[in-house]
């Protein structure tokens, strides 16, 4: 084995926080995964309902990217110390992840206008599953937003390391949620 | 051998001021901060040693209600006939007295016993008692860290676990009962709150506690993970990492994959319980009436628990493992034999673990030909598993064994492991198991497999570092005749039970009074439960060693007392908050040189002379 190569500086590039961060993201997507995995198994034993996802859940998933897109806007924003997009890209960025949560619910209004009930085929059962547990994880990067806008608002502007490192959380949450919903939203459509 | 080796005198204060890498943790004086009352001190702690034992004692806690319950249903296993009336103050209702004034054990609530048997066993005291223990307490000190990456999570871990013991305890005082559908929860028991009494209320708090177990977990294996790979000092590359940390690290992150997908399992079945979905329940008759539940599988069920379910039991095992390996080589005075091997079977044994799940499915109807591929997943297993055990041994031959109560435990580990690890390999056969499945036969295999063994390194465990914990020793008169005791006890225990199993007698019944052919088993069972008492009354004696020397205990004068290599023995005797009272160590080699160059051991903190033969 040869000599150390290793020094503490190499090994923090990444700070534990986010890093941790990551691996919480990672068990999260266990989670749905295995209920995804839940779902094929439950799928190939026959008696599927086959309806077809209502169009507004394609309408909340182009949200959702959007948001991504504003919070990292933001983001940008505040690392070039241009307060007033920082400040305006977060709270548009709130105001659009809370719509998705609130066209969420009509979505399964509608799903179970057609007959999609929560308590009726498996198939149906499963959706209600993923978006709500979905809903239940924006809820909590929703809060992340919150503190961010409190920071915005609360503090004096100035981008130091810590705040950056706080954003930078936050970010990671929102689009990582963010990207947990492309994956249930194709698997679904794939499936189907 | 050993006489003839140098013992290196140095001083480790010395060495770290010189050597050492100054972060400016003292600085800020935070650690008084917020360790200065109580509460903030012993009860709401983020300090990682205090939560190391904070999850020590709740585990001992648990430990002694799920043995107690154990010896409550071998009584009626080995007693039947024999009056429990003695027993009502304390299970009221659950013992019927008769006109006689013969008391009778429920049967409902014998069913309650063996399940939260399980469960607490599993989870509360072999994976939050001893991961949570030793992950807590060794892997700062062992990576030469300040303390955990985030120690609010880590205050969090505890009391998330806390609290799911405080809810599964209250499910014991139910009324109707604790769930009482076996710790695997299948459905339909677990599903239809009409199925039993236990599935009632009692499911509903050992789902809501289980969740809550879930979250501690994970809040605690985010940590490990993050502060293996993050937070060592400078110069302890992974490979010079105690392969007590290599366990830990692999444990959480097995545990970090496996976990959420058993809360998945438990959110579908509270979904059935609750909203009315079927994932899990189909139109079964129940009581002449087809229920409205269509299409749900209950096997599908089994699929999600046991892919929790394996990795678990290695979630349970590799700690001991690591603790053990680490045991055999501080006291042989040698190097573990074959390090990278031994790394590399944990990470083997940990791949492999997610693939072998159904083999706990066998006979549960799942198509015989995907049998085949996780009978031979399973059996490679046992390729690892031989690997740590032949490296064991080798590592205690021609050493200068310590026959102390730590090493006797670490030894007796590799015996347990040997034995029940060989009937693993009757058991991963299909074949086998449609004689085999549900008897004694897996009782005794996975109870000496990885109840026993988890068991015997967390007293190795224990033994080892209780100097590095309170500052004092354990009695080792006490605990030798805890060792030996409880060595043959539980062989007394668990031997016979392979026989009940060849024999086919089926676990979890609660009377074999009407099957004739297993008779002539009477005897073995009480015999059985005698050996069982036994034990659980050296486990007592454990207890009372383990807090009379909290208070009473020789104390610790030096503060390296087994020579060892790893940097926690190279703290104050009194470890303060942020663990180095100055710089913090820097390591300049592996964890095990032992008997090298003619000297008896080097700790990791000695720089590399110029004279010395290569080091790793």
């Amino acid at each position: 084995m040869s000599v150390a190569v290793s020094e503490q500086a190499t090994r923090n590039r990444i700070h534990p926080h986010k890093f941790a961060l990551w691996i919480a993201c990672a068990s999260i997507t266990m989670m749905f995964m295995a209920w995804t995995s839940a779902y094929v198994v439950r799928q190939a034993a026959g008696n599927w309902l086959e309806f077809r996802l209502p169009n507004i859940f394609f309408i909340n998933t182009a949200i959702l990217l959007i948001s991504s897109l504003t919070l990292h806007y933001s983001y940008s924003s505040f690392k070039r110390g241009k307060e007033m997009l920082y400040k305006t890209f977060l709270i548009a960025s709130f105001v659009l992840g809370a719509l998705f949560l609130v066209l969420q619910y009509v979505a399964w209004m509608e799903l179970y206008d057609i007959g999609v009930a929560l308590d009726g085929n498996p198939a149906g059962s499963f959706v209600y599953v993923f978006s709500g547990f979905h809903g239940l994880h924006i809820l909590g990067g929703l809060a992340a937003i919150i503190v961010a806008i409190v920071h915005a608002f609360a503090l004096k502007f100035k981008p130091t390391a810590k705040r950056k490192l706080r954003f930078e959380l936050t970010l990671t949450i929102w689009h990582f949620l963010d990207f947990l919903w492309l994956y249930i939203i194709t698997f679904i459509i794939l499936q189907s | 051998m050993a006489s003839d080796l140098v013992t290196t005198t140095y001083d480790p204060d010395l060495l770290i001021e010189e050597q050492g890498y100054d972060d400016h943790f003292h600085d800020h004086h935070h650690g008084d901060k917020y360790q200065s009352n109580f509460i903030t001190h012993y009860v709401f702690s983020q300090d990682h040693k205090i939560i190391a034992k904070q999850f020590l004692i709740t585990g001992i806690f648990w430990a002694i209600i799920g043995a107690g319950m154990s010896i409550i249903f071998r009584l009626q296993l080995g007693f039947p006939e024999e009056s429990l009336a003695w027993i009502k103050p304390l299970l009221g209702k659950w013992i019927t007295v008769n006109e006689a004034g013969i008391g009778t054990l429920d049967p409902q609530f014998y069913y309650a016993l063996v399940t939260m048997h399980g469960t607490i066993l599993v989870f509360f005291v072999l994976t939050a008692g001893l991961s949570g223990t030793f992950s807590n307490l060794l892997i700062p000190l062992q990576v030469g860290a300040r303390d955990m990456a985030s120690p609010l999570l880590n205050m969090m871990s505890y009391w998330f676990f806390f609290l799911a013991g405080v809810v599964m305890f209250a499910s014991l005082f139910l009324s109707t009962g604790p769930f009482s559908g076996g710790w695997t929860a299948y459905p339909p028991l677990s599903v239809l709150p009409q199925a039993s009494s236990g599935s009632a209320a009692g499911m509903t708090l050992w789902t809501v506690s289980l969740v809550l177990f879930v979250v501690s977990v994970l809040l605690g294996g985010i940590n490990y993970i993050t502060t293996v790979l993050n937070l060592r000092t400078k110069g302890m590359t992974m490979w010079r990492m105690p392969l007590t940390i290599w366990a830990f690290f692999i444990t959480a992150i097995i545990g970090l994959l496996s976990f959420p997908v058993l809360a998945s399992a438990f959110f579908l079945v509270i979904f059935d319980r609750e909203l009315g979905t079927s994932f899990f329940l189909s139109d079964i008759y129940i009581g002449g009436e087809a229920l409205d539940r269509v299409g749900g599988s209950p096997v599908l069920f089994q699929h999600l628990f046991w892919f929790l379910g394996h990795p678990e039991v290695y979630i349970i095992i590799l700690p001991a493992m690591g603790l053990v390996s680490e045991v055999l080589s501080v006291h042989a005075r040698k190097p573990i034999f074959g390090y990278k091997a031994m790394v590399y079977s944990i990470l083997a044994i940990a791949f492999l673990s997610f693939i072998v799940w159904a083999h706990h499915m066998f006979m549960a109807g799942v198509n015989p030909f995907i049998s085949n591929i996780f009978v031979i997943f399973t059996l490679i297993i046992a390729v690892p598993s031989a690997v740590k055990v032949f490296n064991w041994i080798t590592t205690l031959y021609g050493g200068n064994i310590r026959f102390n109560s730590a090493m006797l435990f670490a030894i007796g580990f590799v015996s347990m492991f040997i034995s029940g690890g060989l009937t693993g390999i009757f058991l991963g056969n299909s074949a086998i198991d449609i004689q085999m499945h549900d008897t004694y036969f897996v009782v005794a295999h996975f109870h000496i497999v990885m109840g026993i063994a988890a068991f015997f390194g967390m007293f190795a465990g224990i033994y080892n570092w209780f100097p590095k914990m309170y500052g004092r020793f354990m009695n080792e008169t006490l605990g030798k005749i805890h060792f030996w005791g409880t060595f043959i006890g539980a062989y007394l225990i668990f031997w016979p039970m392979h026989y009940l199993g060849m024999a086919g007698v089926p676990r979890r019944y609660y009377s074999f009074e009407t099957f004739d052919a297993f008779a002539h088993f009477d005897g073995t069972n009480k015999f059985i439960t005698i050996a069982a008492i036994v034990v659980f009354a050296l486990q007592l004696l454990f207890v009372v060693n383990f807090f009379y020397s909290i208070w009473k205990g020789k104390r610790m004068t030096t503060r390296n007392p087994w020579g060892a290599t790893t940097l926690e023995w190279t703290t104050p005797i009194d470890t303060g908050h942020g663990n180095w009272p100055g710089k913090i160590p820097v390591v300049h080699r592996w964890a095990y040189d032992y008997g090298k160059d003619g000297r008896e051991f080097i700790p990791q903190i000695l720089p590399v002379s110029e004279d010395e033969s290569e080091s790793h």
